[in-house]
């Protein structure tokens, strides 16, 4: 399918001469990474950009270290990337684990974290993991840098906080300062490629408490205080998953689509909640399928 | 729209052409350059009917625009015979009927050429995940794992 919008292409190796061309053009201006998304927009006609800024040959959005306990990962790191990488395997295990379910290998060679939260679809496999990780995201334009709390990141369907003028330079995730185990439980049709149905994503410490948060069971992926205030300083089991399978109610609202009806979802939201976080505890022991196993509902 | 004058290998030979910004690298690689291996199937990333080798990693061609492909390796199912594993790949596929209609065939091909580079002894679920984005409709996929793993083995 030819792409029949009208834009210029440009590669600015230079930053400034970035942030330049979003200034002028603001709406008008589309930051391509991966190009995963969108190019598939751009053929659909939903983007109409009359310029398109490569922004692979900036090396300010480049990186991906741990420092002090802060996991800068660059706006342009893919997914691969992410999968490669020892420190997120070893430290970050529910972002591993969710890096392994976006799409397919051919996507993930191109596709980004910062473009997958840029293109915030309610099911976004990243997100409920970096809120998780208490994640922040780093934005640069002509007027400054802004840092965004994940929680205030996303507004909407595919609706973000970024400004017209602005561009992603990187996400950075805290370091749970204690040993934890964790899980990325995800509601797909097959063990494959598919887009999540549901996703329900959780650490639990030594100390019993615990972080949840979820993604496609509501308008944007968002933590869950109200199941980890039922959960927080309890031991795991029947009765508890059944209390907070019911806070969990009050805190997603899923639609009907294509892929599941609301009710389907509000059901397996509950089922995916309990198997999550008993795989997350088991692994917290050493127990449980190895991360990246077992995760798919 | 300002045309762009781009240079890239594909399969081992420099190329020179002028596309637009708009213009799609499956569309030039098999409108402009001949290559045919690529196909076009779902054309929005799902199928894995285009894929390419692009820096020795399989990307979607139907999902990246032709003017990015400037200085990078390109390499399709046409040149692939340089990689190490291709040849036995198609030959196992072959003896195994790994493939019915044949459409899938080349990205299937690519996906696996990539993982055996990484991993010369995957298991069986990381070589499914590894062609999980290539979409078969003929053979179930049975026949295919088996001639990527008797690749490995050498049978």
């Amino acid at each position: 399918m030819p792409i029949t919008t009208e834009f210029e292409y440009v590669k600015p190796k230079d930053m400034d001469e970035a942030l330049h061309v979003f200034s002028l053009y603001r709406e008008k201006a589309r930051a391509l990474a991966g190009g995963t998304d969108l190019i598939v927009h751009l053929k659909e006609n939903l983007a109409r950009p009359e310029v398109v800024v490569d922004v692979k040959a900036l090396e300010e959005l480049a990186g991906l270290d741990l420092k002090g306990g802060v996991l800068h990962i660059g706006a342009r790191v893919t997914f691969s990337e992410l999968i490669a990488s020892a420190v997120i395997k070893g430290k970050f295990p529910v972002l591993w684990e969710a890096s392994l379910t976006v799409a397919s290998t051919g996507v993930r060679n191109r596709a980004t974290l910062a473009g997958n939260i840029c293109s915030a679809v309610p099911s976004a496999d990243s997100a409920p993991a970096l809120a998780l990780y208490d994640a922040e995201v780093l934005t640069l334009s002509v007027k400054g840098a802004r840092r965004i709390p994940i929680a205030d990141w996303f507004t909407g369907p595919k609706k973000t906080a970024l400004l017209p003028e602005e561009i992603v330079t990187a996400v950075e995730l805290k370091l749970p300062g204690k040993k934890h185990g964790g899980c990325y439980m995800k509601l797909a049709r097959y063990d494959g490629e598919d887009l999540a149905q549901g996703g329900i994503a959780a650490l639990a410490f030594p100390d019993n408490t615990y972080r949840v948060a979820f993604c496609a069971l509501g308008p944007k992926p968002s933590r869950c205080p109200a199941v980890e205030a039922v959960l927080n300083g309890a031991k795991l089991g029947e009765k508890l998953l059944v209390k907070a399978g019911e806070a969990l109610l009050a805190e997603i609202s899923p639609i009907s689509d294509i892929r599941s009806s609301k009710e389907y979802r509000l059901h397996m939201a509950q089922v995916m909640l309990g198997r999550c976080l008993e795989t997350a505890v088991a692994r917290l022991f050493g127990k449980g399928p190895k991360y990246g196993n077992g995760n798919i509902c | 729209m300002k045309p762009h004058l781009i240079q890239f290998t594909l399969n081992g030979e420099k190329v020179s052409l002028t596309v637009e910004p708009s213009d799609v690298l499956l569309d030039v690689l098999r409108g402009r350059l001949g290559i045919k291996s690529p196909k076009v199937g779902c054309d929005r990333g799902d199928c894995g009917t285009c894929t390419v080798l692009m820096d020795g990693k399989t990307v979607r061609s139907c999902l990246a625009l032709a003017v990015e492909a400037h200085g990078a390796d390109i390499v399709t199912l046409e040149g692939a015979n340089s990689r190490k594993w291709t040849q036995k790949l198609q030959k196992k596929f072959h003896e195994k009927n790994a493939f019915q209609c044949g459409f899938c065939a080349p990205g299937v091909i690519l996906s696996a050429t990539e993982l055996l580079e990484k991993d010369p002894n995957p298991t069986a679920h990381e070589i499914k995940e590894a062609i999980a984005g290539n979409l078969c409709r003929c053979t179930g996929y049975e026949p295919i794992v088996e001639a990527i793993e008797e690749t490995v083995k050498g049978k």
